[in-house]
């Protein structure tokens, strides 16, 4: 419960983001701001402070106030505010992710398991090639194929900088990790009796599929949710720190970590920070994915192979 | 078991080829993703970028140019880089393979030993506050970004901590071959290696545990106490051993995908040469032929790998050869 309650506290966090950047810190944390100036104490410093051997220079360390708090990064941005932002494309990407997973799989997995012979043979065959790959080569294949020249489907375009692009490439890679279980379980209980007289009775597919069978796979999707958000939060800021996740001009907290690197000597407080928000994040949902699990299931007969993402 | 290796070997090699499949149309049939216009850049005229096609062949039916792909990665092994125009692909990825086979076999040796002693003493101490503790710390192990670790981890050896006695020891950031400098490259390698088992360490360390407790109600627990056996003999060789089952086919697959090119991101922080760099650094250049090559390189370790396990495990207990 407690769990639940720091993640909750995270989220509103990362919603207030503008309410943040625009009334405190009073920035803009997407434009570069290399010739700025800040009032701290009274007097008028620079963001971007020369380097007194002349090379190179300082952006401004952590002031703990008001503006600055984490002090700035290389293009002089606030980067408690850009933290702030990453948090809230993080969230968004990671929760919308799996629940695209649970989404896909549960309808895969359920026809598949349902309906069996060449449907489920054609289905499985094919998540068993999409589990094969390490999920970071595949999600590196794709994002570096996708995010160039954006998604063209029909009519559809998406757009390389939009969040939809992580999104939709993260939750393809996991499909195989939850609708495997989805499979075996729905295969197992279109042999119960229940379902039988359903069928005995008459009961069209569609009604078979939604009213008997889904509604007892669906615990075992919901025991996995909260370890899948988990899942994609961490793999989305891996992709962002290798580049290849969210597209500027928006950040996301692997981002961010990625850009501090520069000033990881200097200002290591530019890195660290978003990146203990991920450990965070991750340990609270880990937490609480363990207690959903040990509420719904106690046998906890999925033991799905999640951690396989590096 | 001639029989079942044989149609292994030949469902290896179907899957094999779809994953090729796969790979190539990622790269080059996604819908409106043009390789030609990603080497002409932004701005380039219809002419341009006709030429470019012909010259890569871009402008050949799908299926050709998967076969002359192909044929350039696995027969001749000639594919040169985009980007560095006559750098042949193939004998960089063997360079870098030993880099990487480096990294994770210590980090391998790491995790099983710690996980197994942390496994192990949860279990035994299971009722007394050491056992939440010990698996509060693994969720922690699991929770953290490695590759947040691995910036931490350089921090302190690298600068903070460096002139102090306890790092001071460690080498900038780098690799060398352990045939040029034995104690450099152990030296080199070390913290990578405790930053990469970190993950693994807690993840092994839970599922070993919850195996242990689970095997707590067997037949075989019962009549091994019942025979007199001290309860570490118990825990140690009986329950230990059944719940290695479990543990050795997850190391199996992990192992593999980390060889495969799972380690990048310790790779890419700890600048090691090694299979998941190589594929990093032609990111940002986009230069497919490398990506494409350290792709597949990595899907066809994991299935070959894969079906080498489940003929070993056929071979050692004839029962799976028939189901």
């Amino acid at each position: 419960m407690a769990a639940l309650i720091v993640f909750a506290l995270i989220v509103v966090a990362t919603l207030l983001a503008p309410v943040y950047a625009s009334r405190i810190a009073q920035t803009d944390p997407f434009r570069s701001n290399l010739s700025g100036t800040v009032v701290i104490n009274g007097t008028e410093v620079p963001v971007i402070q020369p380097n007194p051997s002349g090379l190179g220079s300082t952006p401004i360390g952590a002031t703990f106030g008001r503006h600055f708090f984490l002090g700035a990064d290389t293009q002089g941005r606030d980067v408690a505010a850009r933290i702030l932002y990453g948090g809230r494309a993080s969230l968004i990407v990671g929760v919308a992710a799996a629940l695209l997973t649970c989404l896909i799989a549960t309808l895969v997995g359920l026809v598949a398991g349902f309906t069996g012979g060449a449907t489920d043979a054609v289905i499985s065959r094919t998540l068993d090639i999409v589990w094969a790959f390490p999920v970071y080569l595949l999600a590196i294949a794709l994002s570096t194929s996708l995010l160039v020249s954006g998604l063209k489907v029909g009519p559809v375009e998406v757009d390389p900088s939009s969040l939809l692009l992580p999104i939709l490439i993260i939750a393809l890679v996991f499909v195989p990790y939850v609708a495997r279980p989805v499979r075996g379980e729905s295969l197992s209980v279109r042999r119960r009796e229940y379902v039988e007289a359903a069928i005995a009775q008459g009961a069209p597919r569609r009604r078979l599929l939604f009213k008997e069978v889904l509604p007892n796979v669906l615990p075992s999707v919901i025991v996995i949710f909260p370890l899948m958000i988990a899942t994609c939060i961490l793999t989305e800021s891996a992709l962002s720190f290798l580049s290849i996740g969210v597209q500027p001009p928006q950040a996301s907290w692997g981002t961010i970590v990625n850009e501090g690197q520069t000033q990881l000597y200097t200002r290591p407080l530019v890195s660290i920070a978003p990146g203990l928000l991920i450990a965070i994040t991750i340990l609270v949902l880990n937490v609480f994915g363990d207690g959903v699990r040990d509420a719904l299931d106690p046998r906890a007969k999925i033991r799905q192979r999640k951690r396989r993402v590096r | 078991m001639i029989g079942f290796a044989l149609r292994r070997v030949v469902s290896m090699l179907m899957v094999l080829f779809a994953l090729s499949v796969l790979v190539f149309l990622i790269f080059f049939a996604t819908p409106g993703v043009d390789p030609a216009r990603k080497m002409a850049g932004r701005n380039a005229t219809p002419e341009t970028l006709a030429a470019i096609r012909a010259s890569f062949g871009l402008d050949r039916p799908l299926p050709i140019q998967y076969a002359k792909m192909m044929n350039r990665i696995v027969i001749t092994r000639d594919i040169e880089s985009y980007s560095n125009r006559g750098v042949r692909v193939i004998p960089e990825i063997m360079a870098a393979a030993p880099v990487t086979f480096s990294l994770v076999f210590g980090a391998a040796i790491i995790w099983i030993v710690a996980s197994i002693a942390i496994g192990l003493l949860a279990a035994s101490l299971r009722g007394t506050m050491w056992d939440p503790l010990l698996m509060a710390i693994a969720l922690i192990g699991i929770s953290i970004p490695v590759f947040w670790l691995g910036e931490v981890a350089n921090l302190a050896t690298q600068q903070r901590w460096h002139d102090t006695p306890l790092f001071s020891w460690v080498p900038p950031l780098g690799y060398t071959a352990l045939s040029e400098d034995p104690v450099l490259w152990f030296k080199h390698l070390v913290i990578p290696w405790i930053v990469l088992s970190v993950l693994f360490v807690g993840f092994y360390a839970r599922v070993l545990r919850s195996d242990l407790i689970e095997s707590e109600t067997e037949d075989y627990v019962r009549t091994a106490r019942a025979k007199g056996l001290s309860e570490r003999r118990v825990l140690v060789v009986h329950q230990l051993r059944a719940s290695m089952i479990t543990f050795v086919s997850l190391f199996g697959l992990d192992f593999a995908a980390l060889v495969a090119g799972g380690a990048l991101l310790v790779e890419v922080v700890f600048g090691l040469p090694g299979v998941g760099r190589l594929t990093y650094l032609s990111l940002s250049g986009l230069d497919l032929p490398v990506i494409m090559a350290t792709v597949l390189y990595g899907a066809f370790f994991i299935v070959i790998a894969s079906a080498v396990i489940d003929i070993l495990y056929a071979w050692l207990d004839p029962r799976i050869r028939t189901s």
